[in-house]
């Protein structure tokens, strides 16, 4: 019977009309498969077998990615909830917690995001010891090393948007070192050098940490900085090089092997 | 067992911990035994038994369990334990090669197999197995919630996010200058800088370690024992007013640490020379910018002249060499501060003041 309903389903019209190619049976179906789906084409249609051992990539850049897709669709539900305002931000976070169903989005939003930067240093140092960042490669580390930059950035502007005391003074800590940025921050060596007709070109009201947190202390223009970096500019970019990095993976010629 | 956990608290404290962690690392390199099967049991074993007997101590218990630490425990395990499965592959080939048998990997890259099913399958077991693990972790651990932000009440201690405290940590060496901003943009670029700087072209593609010795060891020293280390300490040990708490001890919020701390510039006037500070700052600070300048510009011209590292200027060519050599200088000057903190209470090398210039 579970035979009859299954074919019945895949020689539907409706499931002919997404999947072209039905459950591959030979190698010329296990090709157009691969082909044939948008997402299955980041793969090519053969692989190494000595690439995708468990064993010698740890699933550990595919973990990552699959924690930056949690984070997008836990992060989309949470943005229906939340209003980066001082006066709404915690109450709203508080409601989160007690009134929404499913309560677990916040968890998975905050862990997943833990959980991503720990699998981003564990990916980062299998490719190392595998020496995969030699050539034909370098490029593709330095991709790599930009989002292990996004990553801790993603990471770094979400603690803030709870607005809790957890949240304020960790940015508070965090972004007291842009203040001692060379020649950038009020309190960084050589600032005190940059004088235009005796006056501080860099003073706590322009330095780095100004224009970081939008003000001279962490306050509502910091929390919308913070959020709109969060939700939309980091995760466009990190989203962009995602896509360069496994495009690069298959045009240096796949998961790296020995000669 | 009181006595026991005062002496791990005492052995907790920096200047016996990163030694005897500087002791481990080196054993770990020298060893093999470390990373056979057998040795790897036993770690875990003794790891977790350390950390589970730890549990009992109420003030370990209330650090460790912090919603926001949990991840942080896990990480140290997650990391022990890719460390000691690279190490065991790259071992494992080493072996293989000194038999005169093929690498692991080798004996399987000619095989080229369909993509479907096998390699869509694993993944798709992976997505499963980790939302089986993210659900769990989410439903049985709370997403941490404190008191309405209040810009008025700083808590203490007030800490960075997690991933952020080896950096925190460093503040106790270094101004913010150097630890918060051009010593982690030095780690971006130093990163970045790797494959450029290593010429070595074995072990493209494979585990290994004899093949890699130095560079294997130069990572593992920068990602294992300055940031991991420091990351433990600044999320697990340091308690109110950044002071040092070894992990069985209570949180004082009125323990004071004296900090008698001296400059180089004090200890070369006075305490050699006996005539006291000059006025000038550029003359008070002379010995300490001298001594900067030379282990930045003059050191790495020496080295060129031993044996060892003359082996890699031939190799690597002046650029590659100079680039390497200052990023390795860099990343030693943490260390060596920390030890002439412990060892002479020396606070700054070069300190100017008025231009916020402290080294
Ligand atoms: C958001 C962060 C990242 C994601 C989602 C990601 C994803 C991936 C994936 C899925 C692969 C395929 C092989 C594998 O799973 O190991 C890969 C390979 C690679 N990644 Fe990443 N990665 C990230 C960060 C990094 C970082 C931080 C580095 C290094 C600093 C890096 C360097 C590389 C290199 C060199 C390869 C090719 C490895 C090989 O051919 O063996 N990636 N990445």
């Amino acid at each position: 019977m579970i035979e009859n309903l299954s074919k019945s389903i895949t020689k539907s019209q409706i499931w002919k009309s997404i999947f072209r190619v039905g459950i591959p049976t030979d190698n010329r179906k296990r090709a157009l498969a691969m082909l044939g789906n948008v997402v299955l084409h980041l793969h090519p249609i053969k692989v190494k077998k000595s690439g995708i051992r468990m064993s010698y990539t740890w699933c550990m850049g595919g973990t990552a990615f699959f924690l930056f897709l949690v984070e997008t669709i836990t992060g989309l539900l949470l943005m229906f909830y939340y209003r980066p305002t001082v006066e709404y931000a915690f109450v709203d976070i508080v409601d989160l917690r007690e009134a929404a169903a499913f309560g677990i989005m916040r968890e998975l939003h905050r862990w997943g995001a833990h959980a991503m930067v720990i699998a981003v240093w564990l990916h980062m140092f299998r490719v190392f010891m595998t020496g995969s960042y030699k050539p034909p490669r370098e490029f593709n580390w330095n991709v790599g090393v930009i989002l292990l930059v996004l990553t801790l950035l993603l990471s770094f502007t979400g603690y803030l948007l709870p607005w809790d005391q957890l949240a304020i003074w960790a940015i508070t800590v965090g972004s007291n070192m842009a203040r001692a940025t060379p020649l950038l921050g009020n309190e960084g060596p050589g600032a005190a050098f940059l004088k235009l007709g005796g006056q501080r070109l860099i003073h706590a009201g322009s330095d780095a940490r100004f224009a970081l947190i939008g003000g001279r202390t962490i306050g509502g223009a910091t929390l919308i900085r913070f959020y709109v970096l969060h939700c939309v500019g980091i995760p466009l970019v990190a989203a962009f090089l995602i896509a360069v990095h496994f495009w690069r993976v298959r045009k240096d010629g796949g998961i790296s092997g020995p000669m | 067992m009181d006595f026991v956990k005062h002496a791990i608290n005492v052995l907790a404290y920096p200047y016996w911990s990163f030694t005897l962690v500087l002791i481990a690392f080196g054993f770990m390199l020298w060893s093999k035994g470390l990373w056979s099967k057998r040795g790897g049991l036993i770690l875990l074993a003794a790891g977790t038994l350390f950390f589970l007997v730890s549990l009992l101590d109420p003030n370990f218990y209330l650090i460790v369990a912090k919603a926001d630490n949990v991840p942080i425990v896990m990480m140290v395990f997650l990391v022990g334990f890719f460390v000691w499965f690279a190490m065991h592959k790259a071992i494992e080939n080493d072996v293989r090669v000194s038999r005169g048998e093929p690498l692991f990997e080798k004996t399987e890259v000619e095989d080229r197999i369909f993509t479907w099913p096998d390699l869509v399958f694993s993944e798709f077991i992976c997505m499963v197995v980790l939302t089986v693990v993210m659900v769990v972790w989410s439903i049985a651990l709370r997403a941490p919630l404190e008191e309405p932000a209040n810009p008025a009440l700083a808590p203490n201690p007030s800490k960075a996010p997690w991933y952020f405290l080896g950096l925190q940590e460093m503040l106790v060496y270094f101004d913010p200058w150097l630890a918060g901003v051009l010593l982690p943009g030095l780690i971006i670029v130093g990163l970045m800088a790797i494959p450029y700087i290593d010429t070595n072209p074995k072990g493209n593609g494979y585990f290994s370690f004899r093949e890699r010795r130095v560079e294997i060891g130069l990572f593992l020293f920068g990602w294992l024992v300055l940031w991991s280390q420091m990351i433990v300490i600044g999320t697990f040990l340091r308690g109110p007013n950044w002071n040092f708490f070894g992990p069985y001890e209570f949180w004082d919020q009125n323990k004071v640490e004296a900090l008698v701390n001296v400059d180089l510039s004090e200890y070369f006037w006075i305490k050699l020379l006996h005539i006291g500070l000059p006025g000038n700052w550029f003359l008070r600070e002379l010995p300490g910018i001298l001594l900067i300048a030379f282990y930045f510009f003059v050191l790495p011209v020496l080295l060129k002249r031993t044996r060892w590292f003359k082996k890699y200027y031939d190799k690597m060519g002046p650029a590659r060499y100079y680039v390497g050599a200052t990023l390795f200088l860099f990343m030693m000057l943490l260390p060596i501060k920390m030890y002439c903190r412990w060892l002479f209470n020396l606070k700054y090398f070069v300190h100017v003041q008025e231009y916020f210039f402290n080294i």
